[in-house]
């Protein structure tokens, strides 16, 4: 059965039999002819941004707190640009994401016409994969293969640039689509037999095993075989910045987050690991410091599903390519078959972390100023708001703060960027995910610079009744470029004041913005205040939340190893390395 | 630095060869030569990529070639099992004096002069990169005007077809 449709019509139908129910865009000329069936849609919610980074990054927190695609829609030219950061984002953190864009019409192309950019080619390094679009009867194959791409394999955003002649344009419309786009496509997801059984006699003949778990577990849905891996051999546990939640934080096993501001327990569990089991994970610099130093006695097992990532750091003694969910679970299998019923015994291995869990928990301290110290609100925010909340952040001291003061017990509920590092993340984020999830609860944690970045976002969560809570952690600077001046550029503040704090010209004020864009906001600055701001966040509904947190800006996050140096130089806090025993 | 050449089957689609060659910059990539063109099947192209890297670099490019959905398959030619020919247009001074030793030289390597104007000649030539670099310099001492060399198109031996599985 075919159907005469245009291009246009064609986009919005292809999505609709491909499942998407939300997609958050902006319209211009080049996509206009794609806007105008959208609008008849019942099964596409489409929610119009203010900017469109706002709608990539919607499009990401949507993806990531569900684990389903998210889809943004821009116009060409500047539309199309303003979707660069937000592609790259979810290129560094293996986010499944569809980005369609409007070209300017095809015998236009090349021709510097107006709003013409050539966006397939800007965005090829941070693409999965693209396509432009130049004949309609192209257009349910492609869509359909963008998605297959976008959310198979490693998970990643695509990019599908549309010619507004191509949208205009009336063919048979037949579903599903028989053309092959893509016959060089076809992911790896089931792992060698014969490797897994490797990988489950290396971890039995180690003395000292650490899972070194990355943000592909979370992509990959594996958290419950994770578990189930964990409890079997009982190895200690490390959740990277990508994979907070992977991982319950309550249980005994897990150590924390590795890395630059990692605990002291998981960055000295690596480094004197005898085997890691690296899933999902891709020894980004941000874990491993000094490569040459990382983990040096340590064999590598290592899972990932991009064939790629496997020996471009470090190399591995068993490298296994396939879906973390299915190789977690076989390689449980696996041990359980050569354990016969015994228990691996770890004891000694873990009476020395324990020992480091009790010598270095993760804390702070008061600030000299009075201030409000910003790891209290945070945690303040984790306790109340507890582990089914969703919590976005932007990208900094806040960030880590967040990411080492909350605890996650779940999969999917911490959301950040990791790779990328993208300031104005927060906001739109939270608003993408609370569209995604809309029955729970979703911060974004945000500070005084980011928040700056994408705050034109609350205009569309008050419009369209999308109740996020935003917590400025407002220390009037750009903390953590701050925090690297005061330990390394003698506290030469260079461009780090951003003036918005309350003894400063506090430009903006937050608390009058937000009021402005229809949300709820509170200012506050004392202890004694903290609780019941976030309390009164929680129950407000109808409306976004904006409190602005003003805190102490000399507050810094530690632990540090600081950027290029071996992890074997982590920092308890300022000029307090740990005291090893003996010859450690 | 070792060399290696890498044969990679590729949809003949806009764009593909931007897709392998900004490839090669963004990761720090060292391309010798890349030379492109049609295949035995329609709209399936075919590179021959020579790379300067060493061991374990290698895999990484393989690899990260993979990962672009247009690229179908990619083997690495050995020395041993496969050939390669590179070719050269190459337009060398002459006069009268002269020109006999140029003929002379065209014909040890097996070269052909294409085109003869009095003060000059044009000479192609077809061969494995030592030859034409050989050549190159038997020419050098006549004056070399201006060269022109295609990169290095290579083919395993044997009746294998690297096409043959990809493309059922």
């Amino acid at each position: 059965m075919t159907e005469t449709l245009s291009g246009a019509q064609a986009i919005i139908r292809s999505l609709e039999l491909l499942g998407v129910d939300t997609v958050f865009g902006l319209p211009g000329g080049a996509i206009l002819p794609t806007y105008d069936p959208l609008m008849d849609s019942s099964k596409i919610r489409h929610i119009l941004v203010r900017h469109e980074q706002g709608a990539g990054h919607a499009a990401e927190g949507y993806a990531a707190a569900s684990g389903r695609l998210g889809v943004c829609i821009a116009t060409s030219g500047p539309g199309a640009t303003n979707l660069v950061t937000a592609i790259a984002d979810a290129h560094m953190d293996s986010v499944p994401m569809l980005a369609i864009t409007g070209q300017v019409n095809s015998h236009a192309i090349g021709t510097d016409a107006f709003q013409e950019a050539d966006i397939v080619g800007i965005t090829m390094p941070i693409t999965k994969h693209s396509f432009l679009v130049t004949k309609a009867e192209d257009i349910p194959a492609v869509m359909a293969s963008a998605i297959e791409i976008a959310t198979t394999g490693r998970p990643g955003p695509v990019l599908v640039d549309v010619a507004k002649d191509a949208q205009n344009a009336k063919f048979e419309f037949s579903w599903p689509p028989t053309k092959e786009m893509t016959p060089g496509y076809k992911p790896v997801t089931d792992p060698h037999g014969k490797q897994v059984q490797a990988a489950a006699e290396l971890i039995l003949q180690s003395k000292k095993p650490i899972l070194y778990v990355g943000g592909g577990v979370i992509r990959a849905g594996a958290h419950k075989e994770l578990h189930k891996l964990a409890k079997l051999i009982g190895a200690p546990v490390t959740t990277t910045l990508m994979a907070r939640g992977a991982y319950p934080d309550s249980d005994p096993q897990h150590l924390g987050m590795p890395g630059m501001h990692g605990t002291v327990p998981a960055v000295t569990g690596l480094q004197k690991a005898d085997l890691l089991i690296t899933l999902g994970a891709r020894f980004d610099d941000r874990v491993t410091g000094d490569v040459k130093t990382f983990a040096k006695g340590a064999k590598v097992i290592h899972v990932d599903i991009d064939p790629a990532e496997i020996g471009k750091i470090r190399h591995a003694d068993v490298p296994i390519v396939g879906d973390a969910k299915v190789v977690i679970a076989m390689l449980t299998q696996e041990l359980e078959k050569q354990l016969k019923g015994k228990k691996y015994d770890i004891s000694e291995w873990w009476s020395y972390l324990i020992g480091l869990k009790e010598r270095y928990p993760l804390g702070y301290n008061d600030l000299d100023d009075g201030k409000l110290a910003p790891q209290y609100v945070i945690e303040r925010i984790g306790q109340l708001s507890g582990p089914e909340a969703i919590y976005a952040a932007g990208v900094g001291q806040h960030q880590m703060w967040s990411a080492q003061f909350i605890n996650y017990e779940n999969p999917n509920t911490w959301l950040n960027s990791g790779g990328a590092g993208t300031m104005g993340y927060a906001v739109p984020a939270a608003m993408g995910a609370k569209v995604a999830m809309p029955e729970k609860l979703v911060w974004a944690i945000d500070g005084d610079g980011c928040f700056q970045m994408t705050n034109q976002e609350l205009a569309t969560c008050t419009i369209n009744q999308i109740p996020i809570k935003v917590a400025i952690i407002n220390n009037s600077s750009l903390g953590m470029v701050r925090q690297w001046q005061t330990l390394f550029y003698n506290k030469r503040y260079s461009n780090t004041d951003l003036h918005t704090g309350t003894d400063t010209q506090m430009v903006p004020d937050f608390v009058k913005l937000s009021d402005a864009y229809g949300c709820l906001a509170i200012r506050v600055e004392k202890v004694e205040e903290v609780d019941a701001a976030i309390k009164l966040a929680m129950e407000t509904n109808d409306r976004p939340v904006v409190i602005d947190f003003i805190v102490g800006r000399d507050a810094m996050v530690w632990p540090m190893v600081p950027a290029g140096v071996s992890n074997d130089a982590v920092q308890y806090a300022r000029d307090a390395a740990p005291i090893w025993d003996g010859e450690e | 630095m070792s060399q290696h050449v890498l044969s990679l089957l590729v949809e003949d689609k806009p764009g593909i060869l931007t897709r392998v060659a900004a490839l090669f910059a963004r990761r720090g990539f060292n391309i010798e030569s890349l030379a492109v063109g049609t295949t035995e099947v329609e709209g399936v192209s075919r590179m021959t990529v020579v790379v300067n890297l060493d061991g374990q670099p290698l895999e990484q490019v393989t690899k990260q070639l993979n990962k672009l959905v247009n690229v179908l398959k990619i083997v690495e030619l050995e020395d041993d099992s496969s050939v390669a020919r590179d070719h050269m247009l190459v337009k060398v001074r002459t006069d009268a004096s002269t020109r006999s030793q140029v003929l002379e030289a065209v014909t040890l390597f097996r070269a052909r002069v294409i085109d003869v104007v009095s003060d000059s000649v044009v000479i192609e030539v077809t061969g494995d990169s030592a030859k034409c670099k050989a050549f190159i310099k038997v020419l050098e001492p006549f004056g070399i005007k201006e060269l022109v060399q295609s990169g290095a198109i290579a083919i395993s031996r044997g009746s294998k077809s690297m096409s043959e599985k990809v493309l059922k």
